[in-house]
Order: structure tokens, then sequence, then C-alpha cells
């Protein structure tokens, strides 16, 4: 009989960044109670290092733009993997979402006339990124939590009780969904302060755990980003689609050692900075792809004429989407014209004031000054690729944000796919976080108010005594299982270091066939011997055990990335194939989906050749025509094949 | 250019514990975050710290090196003496959890205290018009990320548990100032008197404006000059505060 003391919630939100916020203020704006789970304090998580902007077509800045110009820019840059439902919703929805957020305090930077500023950004077509500074993020992050604290007074006022209907479980890990036959009916996890173990019962659960970063060395992510969600999705019985699609952030901090990947964001160069090699030449120029070569100026000159002129001038090809970008300073760097740490050169010093770069670029003058010792008023950076977003995720359907083939489990925001295609532009995550997180929020509540108090799933006793075992396996005492106390037990950071390598060298921003089998052979060995992974002390706030738990999810997560990535023998946005250079528009329209093999649930070991991810194929569903007609039959000709431009 | 560094860091839970020596490897361009982390790989793998960022945006990985408090992310091991011993002890104004984990739940009380930001009645979203000039001074104090490092030295509370139940501390105080000043803010309308329940609410009295707090901000925001100074100056036709006419003249000093 399990001691661990169960709650009972109306729903349940993984994750407390933008995604999860705004979802729980969704459900409980609904009248549900809302539980949030998050493994940092309230108010930390990864969202408030976003810097550059949250894109909306708002047209504050210039009124040409509106809703139809987003979703064309969005589809651009995901290669038109995108599901074009979600990319709809989005630029339809974003304003309102933005607009909202000054209802709750927030302050953005203004226009002239006093409305919301916009910044210009890569793939954008127009100045469409509200924005603070180089600290949108935590503008988002610190409006949703004070709209939570304000919800909780009105509960306190009401209730003389500010959790009565809101409730923020900080600094818990979530480490099994539980279910009732199909549905979902609660969730199991620890308090990362004690290592106490918790229950909650609720009906319907939102993913929003963010990205899969840590599974990478080089990465803007923090240590949250293990993949949590993508894994207790997969576990769960859901699938993950789009998960060959990884995001290298063109231009992470390279230098000093100890900050590598820490992000350099995307406004330095829409506000001016310039990419050059060693030989001082700006190389952006020779990386200009043919579907976006009418759309990016063919001289120094045009490009610094656009940042004062954009109606008869095209942008500068610093300003792609990120995946060309990325691939660019690759290239640079491997043809031997980088910088002297291994990157290229950033730089903002010869193109604006001082004065003006520390009053748009505040964050970065002071991350590389207390940094790298680096002045960016002065000099220029050195930067390069960083492992940034994952464009894969849960399977969910587009306008509910339901997970495919799990009623009661949603999915908002990075841990959920489709949205972003094959790359996702800057600006859009903060829109996608709001758009579907809301969504995500309203319709888990809407699923949960129709369940009757009778109806609703309950979590059995066998299910959270599985649970427990699982999670107190590092320890080697609990469970008698003969695979942890035989053989050597397995320091957890040395194994998240080797999966770190293994990642970044074979499954990274060039992919290779025999690499990423390598890779999976690789994933299988340290699958094996994370089960030894061991842990010494006791469970109140053991990073260590902590660690070994979140393994399990990395490496899941980390096969799927490249057992798709093996599958598919093209380039597209952040899949690039060395031994298959082109975009062929036959895998246009073809979804890769993981699922979790049938054989490696329960406490069964699967074959390790085969490996615990089972891949197919899906076809996209079409566009619909009246967003297809938004483009030019010249533009769609690169991109869908001519039975689908026919039909 | 690596080089072995010595520390000494707090090891214990509430029922007490010591200063532990370690003996540790340090490489160019780290940061004591990086040493700490090299400890817990190494050899002491349930060793507790906060972090998460480590960038200095998020404001978790607080602490006291050699007796200061900073963020372990952003204190470069090149700032730091390298022939001495780095002491790294958890914040002090709060109750230990385990080693350089500390209960930080005060803030989070103190925040529900504060009454939130009151849309204007008949702005419908979408149509707020506010100039960059008039929302410069809330945006100054809305780059707080939350470290609470100004609510740790802050001697307010700093060894004054008995302070804490009627003290909102910088942080707290420095977001009525932000509310009051922000252009839109309608809770004047419902009733809500900001300056006044900063002096009688959230104990800006108690503030006597030693500016221990923009000492360590790592935002650098100037909490004593911009945000409190000005609450209590806009507070003073209510009561009458000393302070307030000290502080203009050591402003003016100043300036």
């Amino acid at each position: 009989m399990s001691h661990t003391p169960r709650q009972s919630w109306d729903v349940v939100v993984v994750g407390a960044g933008g995604a999860g916020l705004r979802a729980a203020i969704e459900a409980r704006e609904q009248g549900l109670r809302c539980a949030v789970i998050c493994k940092s304090l309230f108010g930390k998580a990864h969202t408030v290092m976003a810097e550059g902007g949250i894109a909306a077509s708002m047209g504050n800045v210039n009124q040409g733009d509106n809703w139809q110009v987003h979703f064309r820019d969005t589809m651009r840059g995901g290669k038109f993997l995108n599901q074009w439902r979600m990319a709809e919703l989005h630029a339809q929805e974003a304003p309102d979402r933005v607009w909202e957020l000054e209802t709750w305090g927030a302050l953005f930077d203004r226009t002239p006339d006093g409305r919301i500023s916009q910044r210009n950004f890569g793939g954008h077509e127009y100045p469409r990124l509200a924005h603070v500074g180089d600290r949108t993020g935590l503008e988002l992050i610190r409006t949703l939590q004070q709209k939570i604290v304000s919800l909780q007074q009105d509960d306190h006022r009401e209730t003389g009780d500010h959790e009565a209907r809101l409730k923020v479980f900080q600094e818990c890990t979530v480490t099994r969904l539980l279910k009732d036959g199909d549905r979902v009916a609660g969730v199991f996890g620890y308090e990362r302060e004690s290592g106490r173990f918790f229950t909650i019962e609720a009906p319907a659960v939102v993913l929003a755990t963010g990205g899969i970063g840590k599974s990478f060395k080089v990465t803007s992510n923090s240590w949250e980003y293990t993949g949590d969600g993508h894994a207790l999705a997969l576990l769960a019985g859901a699938s993950l689609i789009n998960m060959e699609f990884v995001q290298f952030h063109p231009t992470g901090m390279v230098w000093p050692p100890s900050v590598k990947g820490i992000l350099v964001t995307e406004s330095v160069r829409g506000d001016g900075g310039v990419l050059r090699n060693s030989d001082g030449k700006r190389f952006m120029f020779d990386y200009i792809p043919d579907v976006f070569r009418e759309k990016y100026a063919e001289s120094e000159e045009e490009g610094d004429r656009w940042y004062k002129d954009q109606e008869n001038n095209r942008r500068p090809p610093e300003l792609l989407p990120r995946d060309e970008v990325a691939r660019a300073i690759n290239a640079e760097v491997k043809a031997g014209r980088g910088s002297p740490h291994g990157g290229v050169f950033l730089d903002i010093s010869s193109r604006l004031p001082a004065e003006e770069i520390r009053r748009k670029l505040p964050s970065m003058h002071h991350q590389f000054k207390e940094l790298a010792d680096v002045d960016i008023t002065a000099e220029p950076m050195e930067v390069g690729p960083t492992c940034h977003y994952v464009m894969g995720g849960v399977d969910v359907d587009p306008d509910t944000a339901a997970a495919v083939g799990v009623p009661g489990l949603f999915a908002a925001g990075e841990v959920a796919g489709g949205m972003h295609g094959s790359n996702r532009l800057g600006g859009n995550s903060l829109s996608d976080l709001l758009v579907f997180g809301r969504r995500a929020g309203l319709h888990a509540a809407e699923y949960a108010a129709a369940l009757g108090e009778g109806a609703r799933p309950r979590v059995s006793e066998a299910a959270v005594e599985a649970a427990e075992a699982e999670a107190l396996r590092p320890f080697g005492v609990e469970g008698g299982d003969p695979a942890v106390s035989a053989g050597r037990a397995e320091n957890p950071y040395a194994l998240h270091q080797e999966l770190q390598q293994s990642m970044n060298d074979l499954v990274g921003i060039i992919r290779k066939a025999p690499e990423m089998e390598e890779a999976l052979r690789r994933l299988s060995a340290l699958r094996e011997r994370s089960r030894r992974a061991g842990v010494e002390g006791h469970r109140q706030f053991n990073p260590g055990w902590h660690l070994a738990l979140d393994l399990r999810n990395m490496l899941l997560v980390s096969e799927c990335v490249a057992r798709a990535a093996l599958e598919r023998t093209e380039s597209r946005g952040g899949h690039t194939r060395d031994d298959h250079p082109g975009m062929d528009r036959r895998w246009r329209r073809v979804n890769l989906v993981c699922r979790l093999a049938e054989e490696s649930t329960g406490s069964a070991m699967a074959d390790p050749l085969l490996g615990l991810v089972r891949l197919t194929r899906r076809d996209m569903p079409p566009i619909r025509g009246d967003l297809l007609s938004l483009f030019e039959k010249e533009e769609l000709v690169k991109y869908l094949t001519d039975e689908e431009l026919t039909t | 250019m690596s080089y072995d560094a010595h520390f000494r860091v707090w090891r214990g839970d509430a029922d007490g514990g010591d200063l532990v020596d370690y003996t540790v490897a340090v490489n160019e361009g780290e940061v004591v975050l990086d040493v700490i982390h090299r400890l817990q790989a190494t050899e002491a793998a349930d060793l507790a710290v906060r972090w998460n960022c480590k960038a200095g945006k998020c404001g978790s990985c607080s602490a006291e090196i050699n007796g200061r408090p900073r963020l372990m992310c952003m204190t470069r091991m090149s700032s730091l003496d390298r022939d001495a011993t780095v002491t790294v002890t958890p914040m002090r104004a709060f109750p230990v959890l385990r080693d350089l984990v500390t209960d930080v739940s005060f803030n989070y009380q103190k925040a529900r205290e504060i009454p939130a930001f009151v849309p204007p009645q008949g702005v419908k979203p979408g149509e707020y018009r506010m100039r960059q000039e008039d929302v410069n001074r809330s945006q100054e104090f809305r780059k707080c990320i939350e470290c609470f490092l100004c609510q740790d030295t802050c001697h307010v509370v700093r060894d004054h548990e008995e302070n804490k139940p009627a003290f909102a501390g910088p942080r707290f105080l420095m977001r009525v100032a932000e509310l009051d000043m922000h252009p839109l803010d309608a809770a004047a309308e419902t009733g809500v008197d900001r300056k006044r329940s900063a002096q009688e609410e959230h104990g800006l009295g108690y503030c006597n404006i030693t500016k221990c707090c923009t000492e360590v901000c790592p935002e650098h925001i100037k909490i004593t000059d911009n945000a409190l100074i000005p609450l209590k100056e806009r507070a003073v036709d209510r009561k009458y505060d000393p302070l307030v006419w000290l502080g203009s003249k050591i402003r003016r000093r100043g300036a």
C-alpha cells in the first residue's frame, strides 16, 4: 500500500513557462480548479530567456501587415511542413493575445504615437515583434505570473484561500502520467526539495514542458529542458511528430567555454548587426538559397538602405530564417574562415552609435561585458550555432491542442509539434505559447467540465506503486531489480555528458546516415547503462538523483530525433543531410510519427538494436485552397508536388 | 590556464551544518556556478544548488560569495583573488532548506499582498496608448529578475526576523512604485491608494535609504533613488517622514 499523498484537481498543467501559465489562467477563468506543476521556482521558467519579441501582425509600425502576411511568412519559414491550421490560428489570434497582456499590466516599448512598438526579425516581412528592449520573455513571464497572483487575490477575497482554485506546485517534477484505461487520470511526481512523492488526480492534463536542448552539448537551453513532456506523452501512448527538426540558433556565444551556447539575440541583426568571417567579408550574400532569392538584397548597399527604407529595398541576408544562417556560419567555420574561438564575427559596434546599442540591446551589452569581457559597442562578438528549439513535439489537434489518441491529454508551446513545420521563425515562439496555451487551457477545462463527478477516471494503487518503484531505482535499494544490483553503478553526470557529446557530434546541425546509425548504437548502450545510474545520499534536494531520472526522458527523446533524422532523406529547415542536400517536394507532405514500441512497456527491456521507438510515415492534410491562394504559383511550385498543385 | 582553487561551501540543512573545504579545478572564463557544478559532477553529487538560465536572466542562483549577496552565474572566477579561499554560503535572510538552497517563500507571500494592476475602465485591449517617456520609469523596475538579493541584503530584515511581517522589502516596495507610476493603472478609481498602502501596509517607513539593495542588484536597477525615495516623496503628504527630508538632501548633494 502506497503512502503517497493524493490531491484532486480539475486540470493539471505541467510546466510554468508562457504556455503553461497562459493555459492555467484560461482554465481558472473558465471556473475550474487548476494546479500548475513546475521544476523551478514560479517565474523562473525558460521563457525568461526569450529576448527578441512576440510576433503579432498588429500593423503598428507598418500598416501593410495582417494575419495573412504573418501566415505566409510562417509557412515559408517552416518550408511548408507546418500544420497549416495551427499556423492560421496562430497568425489570426496573436494580436489579441498581445493586447490582452497590456490589460494585465505588461509594458511594451512604444511607437511615437503611443502604440506597441514592433521590430524587424528574420523571416518576417514587416516589423512585427512586440518587445521590451531585449528582455521580452521576462516581461511575458512576469505579466502572466502577476496575472495569476491577481486571480489568487480574487480567490482569497472570495474564499479566504489564495490557492482555492489556482495553485502553483513549484520545484516539483512529474515522472509519469497516470491513466485509467485509455484516459488520462492524473500525474505522479516528486518534490525536488524534500524528495517526497505526490499524486494528483485530474481528468485533464496540459503538457507545457518546453523542449529538449539538454540532450545536446552546445545549447541555449537551461537544465529544465530535458524533454520531460515529450517523454511523458510517449510513455502515455501519445505520438510525437517532426522530431527530426531541431533548430540550431545561428548566434550563440562561443567563448569563454563555460558560457558556450548562451543565446545572442537575433535582434542584434534585426537592428543592423552584420556577420563577417575572418577575412572581414559579409559572407551571407553568398548563402541566399533559390527559394528566397527575390526577397533578399544582392548588395551590401541595398541591404544597408533597407534599414531606413523598407518599401524600396530588399532586406539583408543576415535576416534569412535561422536554419539558413546557422548552416552558413557552420560552412564558413569549416572552410577555415572562422573567428579565433571557432565562430564568426557579429558586429553591431561599427553600425550603430554606442548609446543606441546600449538602449536597444541592454541585456546583450551586459551579458558580453560580464561574461566575456567584450564591449559590444566597441568590438565585434564571436558567435556560432547553438541548439535552441525543437520543432517536433506531441501530435495534437490543431484547434483544441488535444493530444491525438490519449483523451484528457493536451499539449501547448514547444512540447507540441506541427505549428512551426521544419523551422521556427524568431518571435513565433512567444506568440505560439500565448495562442495555444490559451487554447489548451480552454479545451482542457471544457473536457474536464463535461465529465460528471462519477465519470472521472480513477488512479489505481498499482499505477502509483509502479511509478514509485521506477523513481526509487537510482538508489538501488527498493524494488529488488537485479539489473540495478548487478554491475557497477553508473555516474548520471557522466552518462549525461556522453549523451550530449553523441547527439552534438552525430545528430547535430549537419547529419549523415552512418553517423546517425552510430548515434542509435550509442543511445542503446547508454540506455542499458542508465538503468544502473546510481546515486548516493538521500532524497532531499538531491540533484544527482534528479538527473538520473531525467536521463530516461533525454534518452527517449534523443532516440526519436536520431531515428526520424535517419529516415528523412532530404534537407529541410532544421534538418540538414550532408548525404541528401536537396529539399525534396515528395517529402513535403510527409510527417514522421514516433510512438513507443509495444514491447517496451513494463519493466521488460526492448531489443537494444531495435530501440524503444517505432517510426511511421503519415501524409499531411492538404492545405486549404484559400490559404494556398495567398501565395504566387511560382513560389508554390518550389514546395508542392505537381499532383498537389493540380488538385 | 587552469588552476586549483580552494572553496569552502556551506553544507547542511535546517538542523544545522558547516563549511566544507574542497579543492577544485577552475578553467579560463568560468564563473562560480561552473565550479559548484564541477563539485556536483565530481565529489559532491548531492550538493544542493538552485540555478536555471546561467546567464543572469532568471535570478535563481542567488547566494553569498565571500559574504556578499551575488548571482553565482554572474560572478567570474577572474574577479576573485586566485590564492584566496572562496566561501559560498546560502542567502542569510531566508531559512536554509539544504546546502545553498533557501526557503524564499517569504517573497512569494509578499507578492500576494501587493494589489494587482487595475486596467482602466472603458479602454479596450488594443486601445492602450502610452508614451515611451511615461513607461520608462516602470520599465526600469520591470527589469527585476526576482533574485531576491535585495531582500537578502536589506538590513531591515537581514538579521531581524521580527520585521518580516510588516515589511515587504525593496523588491515589493519597488513593485508598488512600478504600479503607482504605471500611466494607466486605475487602482485609485477602485479605492486603492498605493502610496498610502506602501507606508501603512508594506512598511516603507522602515526603509532608511542606505542603498544596500541598489548595490547588490545584478540588473543595476536604482531601487533606492528611482523607486523608494520617490515613493516616500509621494507618500509624504499623507504622513510626515523625516527620512524623505534627509533623502532629498543626500540626493541633491550627489547630483
